[in-house]
């Protein structure tokens, strides 16, 4: 599916820009973007390099671990393939939390060591797990208590109450949050018996 | 009183995070600094990881954009927003959320000052913003970085998640601010 998308996205804005006339958009959009990934990997870098640091003291410290045990009935429910005391369900809870606090810099980070460590359990390691795909459900659905931006772009528009679409937001997002939950475990069902196992 | 809260809590969550870390680990008998340079060392190999994954994604979604493909689409959507409620204004807005974080976030600014934080419109697409993620960039950067080519249903996923959160947004301020 994601090669379709890629493919559609790609050809059909070529043949937008061909059909109206400036082609030339084409080569700048393209040049542009590829440059601005680069920019955004190498600003990546540091941000990665701190709180994987952090992180492997808290690792070492076993406080990873005791976090994981901590929240262990959710993630024995939301993961049943991964074991109950694996470090990669420490990463998942990290990740979320940050990602519920608004700390999107920290979330990065914490999200990538948990793909790494589902990576070390997943038996074909160019396809997605079940795993990965229930924690980037939650991931890209998680609810955000503060959405801290949007809040910053209300109250410079000069909004009478910057925060009055807190409320409306965590509702929304935990709509997602559970159609997310609820989706993943169909589609789980649906592949296993579609691919066998 | 509790965005307060929540707002006193996303200042102090980073420092509390550096403070007590490191202090917990030294008791615990923890190289502190040897341990924070081992781990650092993998944000580098990570980073550089996801770049192919990025420019590809990001080249496709560029060019999509700045042809005008993505004007004709929210053309295309205008009945189907009629139907359920909702400002035609706001469709490239939910169509660039799964797309791009800053781009969403550009359109979403662009819709608050032109019809007012506190307007419909403007109050919508705050909602909508903070509802969801960039999907696609997620799902890019996360599998990216372990080598992940096939997506299972992975994507399928995050645009339903994608789309409820649209239409709980449009529900619950309909509901609350009309």
């Amino acid at each position: 599916m994601v090669n379709l998308i890629w493919l559609f996205l790609l050809l059909c804005g070529i043949v937008v820009a061909a059909i109206n006339g400036n082609i030339e958009v084409v080569t700048k959009s393209a040049l542009d973007a590829a440059q601005t990934s680069v920019t955004i990997a190498l600003e990546l870098i540091g941000i990665m390099a701190l709180w994987l640091g952090i992180l492997k003291i808290a690792e070492e410290a076993g406080l990873v671990r005791a976090l994981a045990k901590l929240v262990m009935p959710i993630t024995v429910f939301l993961f049943p393939s991964v074991p109950k005391d694996h470090p990669a369900l420490g990463s998942i809870v990290m990740n979320l939390s940050a990602n519920i606090l608004g700390l999107g810099n920290a979330a990065t980070p914490f999200g990538l060591k948990a793909m790494k460590e589902l990576q070390s359990l997943n038996k074909k390691p160019e396809e997605a797990s079940e795993a990965m795909c229930t924690f980037l459900a939650l991931n890209t659905s998680c609810i955000t208590l503060i959405p801290a931006t949007i809040i910053g772009i209300r109250a410079s528009a000069g909004s009478n109450n910057p925060s009055e679409i807190v409320g409306t937001t965590i509702f929304a997002t935990a709509c997602a949050m559970l159609v997310a939950i609820t989706a993943d475990r169909i589609l789980r069902h649906r592949y296993r018996k579609k691919h066998g196992g | 009183m509790f965005t307060y809260l929540i707002n006193i809590v996303s200042v102090w969550a980073i420092p509390f995070l550096l403070f007590i870390i490191p202090l917990v680990g030294y008791f615990k008998g923890v190289k502190v600094y040897e341990a924070f340079v081992k781990g650092a060392g993998d944000g580098f190999y990570t980073a550089i990881k996801i770049i192919p994954f990025l420019v590809g994604m990001l080249v496709a979604l560029g060019v999509f954009r700045a042809s005008g493909a993505m004007d004709i689409f929210a053309q295309l959507l205008n009945p189907v927003m009629s139907f359920i409620n909702a400002p035609a204004e706001i469709i490239p807005l939910a169509l660039m959320r799964p797309l791009s974080g800053g781009g969403a976030l550009g359109i979403a600014a662009e819709l608050i000052g032109a019809y007012g934080p506190d307007s419909f419109i403007g109050r919508l697409a705050s909602t909508m913003q903070g509802s969801t993620d960039t999907t696609f960039y997620v799902l890019t950067v996360y599998f990216g970085s372990v080598g992940i080519i096939r997506y299972r249903y992975a994507l399928t996923l995050g645009l339903l998640a994608d789309i409820s959160g649209l239409l709980a947004s449009i529900y619950i301020v309909n509901l609350l601010f009309k």
